[in-house]
């Protein structure tokens, strides 16, 4: 249950916002369930409603709206290349390509290891650091700018416990 | 080189950290205004200084602050951190290198609001600074720039951080109050604007993290020094995010009222490859498309000015094209993100951003047929005034300026069939 295991987290976040102000808390509390379940999951949607006074109808449809909250779980992490108009620019469709390929993978996919997906996303304002990237994983999400295949490459295979030549 | 206004940590190591920040005179404006000046002095300052919303509609920010409603309390300040527009990357910079400029700001601003709570609208993606961003918050609280009673006064002051989860819409005020209190971002019916009716239906000031931090050198040396930068009518610096095609991609702040040529040329470095420069968008992927004509080039970067050759200022996101380019494939490309990004609450652009989309997708594989060309800038012109927010009406700009000034490179795909 979150309520418990984050309570003092929970109370942090809610109390950013007015006392009868509280479904402001709702985007906050989606992150801390994605953190917690990996994606987020009908019974997360319940405790979420519940911590709020809201309806589940509520908390689900953000789920949809939203890019960076999952109803299913993904890989791991998610290598999220931006191929929006001034990336691509700069090459980074090809570089896309090129990452999917090494991976042995179609863009949207997982390994079969469940470690990496690999997807297109719109422009996350670093179109000076192209081709780049976000990587999402269990304690965030951070940019990696003007990236080759072999510098993305070899943070992925860090990743994934192994050296490139293994 | 002349100072850095707004990118002051390139003049300034380390004024990420609050004791130089404060070294250099930082919340020394913040402070001489909550013991020295009513809020209204501090508008009245900013409406002189003539500073115009940076991102994207350049209103004035004096004006705008000027619409809350009187007597109704309390008041909110929303700082727009929904940097998501394609080919800007400015505030993303600020907030990163020159945080306590942003924040003091934002501290001035809900002063001026006469706010006791201002929120940092952060885009989700910006994870990382938002957690920075929260770091400096407690820095601030510790050496008592923000809390209650603040220098003695009865004023008190908190900013908290909201983190966003990867919607452009939300980069639109009203949708970005939304998304704040909970629900689906989806922009509002205006009037009310936010002024009157904002967050919670408060009286709320929604301003770019960019014109935030105009605002203490603003305050500390005065409106007329101000003018003294940029144009008449468009004054101050602003920052250009230079992007696509030319050799020194980057942030560059220059007076308003810089002209194309030395933008690109002299701080971008020219073209990448030596290549010819065939096309600019100046304001990201939300205005016209302009071929880069002499005419173009000598034009000076400004609010007025870039209207006058046919396009928008906007958040002065320029991205540059050789003239390796095809336009139809940048049109795809910018409505590949439109149709992506578009709420869905209104009909013209939920509609129109997916068949414009569809129709360029059929160019670009080969098999359109002539009259596919007019069907798209049919499409495309007839959402034009009638989306309910300006995503819609900027959706279609680069596609019916593309096809108007480069149809050749639209018909090339039907007449090769590839």
């Amino acid at each position: 249950m979150l309520a418990e295991k984050y309570s003092s987290e929970i109370e942090a976040i809610i109390t950013k916002y007015p006392s009868d102000r509280k479904r402001s808390a709702v985007m906050s509390l989606l992150y801390l369930a994605q953190r917690e379940y990996g994606s987020i999951t009908s019974k997360a949607i319940s405790e979420i409603a519940e911590l709020l006074d809201i309806g589940t109808t509520q908390v689900s449809s953000l789920v949809g709206f939203y890019t960076l909250y999952y109803d299913k779980p993904g890989g791991k992490y998610r290598v999220q290349i931006c191929t929006d108009l001034p990336c691509a620019l700069r090459g980074s469709e090809e570089f896309a390509r090129k990452i999917c390929e090494n991976l042995g993978v179609r863009m949207g996919e997982t390994t079969p290891d469940g470690m990496i997906t690999v997807e297109e996303v719109m422009c996350l304002a670093s179109c000076d650091g192209a081709p780049m990237f976000q990587l999402q994983g269990p304690d965030g999400i951070s940019y990696h700018e003007i990236q080759t295949v072999e510098s993305a490459m070899e943070l992925i295979e860090g990743l994934l416990g192994r050296n490139l030549d293994a | 080189m002349p100072e850095h206004i707004i990118l002051r940590h390139r003049d300034i190591s380390d004024i990420n950290q609050l004791k130089v920040y404060r070294k250099h005179g930082g919340f020394e404006s913040f402070k001489k205004i909550v013991t020295g000046k009513t809020s209204q002095e501090v508008v009245d300052i900013v409406k002189a200084s003539g500073l115009r919303g940076r991102g994207g509609a350049g209103f004035p920010a004096g004006v705008k602050w000027g619409f809350l409603t009187p007597d109704v309390f309390p008041r909110y300040v929303v700082a727009n951190a929904d940097e998501s527009e394609p080919g800007t990357f400015k505030d993303r910079e600020i907030m990163e290198r020159n945080p306590y400029q942003f924040l003091e700001g934002v501290a001035i601003c809900s002063y001026a609001a006469q706010a006791n709570t201002a929120y940092i609208y952060c885009r989700g993606e910006f994870w990382d600074l938002a957690y920075e961003l929260e770091r400096h918050l407690a820095a601030l609280h510790d050496a008592k720039l923000l809390g209650s009673n603040l220098f003695g006064t009865d004023y008190s002051l908190e900013i908290l951080v909201h983190l966003g989860a990867g919607a452009y819409i939300c980069g639109e005020e009203t949708a970005l109050l939304d998304s704040l209190e909970g629900s689906l971002g989806l922009p509002r019916l205006r009037p009310p604007f936010p002024a009157a009716e904002g967050l919670y239906s408060k009286p709320t000031v929604v301003n770019n993290v960019e014109t935030l931090t105009n605002l203490p050198p603003i305050l500390e040396r005065g409106a007329d020094w101000y003018r003294t930068i940029g144009t008449e009518k468009s004054p101050g610096p602003k920052v250009f995010s230079l992007s696509g095609h030319v050799e020194r991609p980057g942030n560059y702040e220059l007076p308003l009222g810089t002209k194309f040529n030395e933008l690109i040329y002299e701080h971008g470095g020219g073209i990448l490859g030596g290549h010819a420069i065939k096309a600019i968008l100046p304001a990201g992927a939300s205005a016209p498309l302009l071929p880069a004509t002499i005419e173009v080039l000598d034009t000076p970067m400004d609010y007025e000015s870039v209207p006058k050759v046919g396009s928008q200022l906007g958040s002065a996101s320029v991205i540059i094209m050789d003239d390796t380019v095809d336009i139809a494939w940048m049109a795809y490309k910018t409505t590949r993100f439109f149709a992506h990004e578009s709420c869905g609450k209104c009909t013209p652009c939920r509609e129109g951003t997916y068949w414009m989309h569809a129709i360029l997708k059929r160019i670009m594989s080969g098999e359109a047929k002539p009259e596919d060309i007019t069907l798209l800038d049919s499409v495309a012109k007839g959402m034009e005034g009638k989306c309910l927010c300006a995503l819609g009406e900027f959706a279609f700009m680069a596609v019916v300026s593309g096809i108007s000034h480069f149809r050749d490179d639209f018909e090339a795909h039907i007449r090769d069939g590839k």
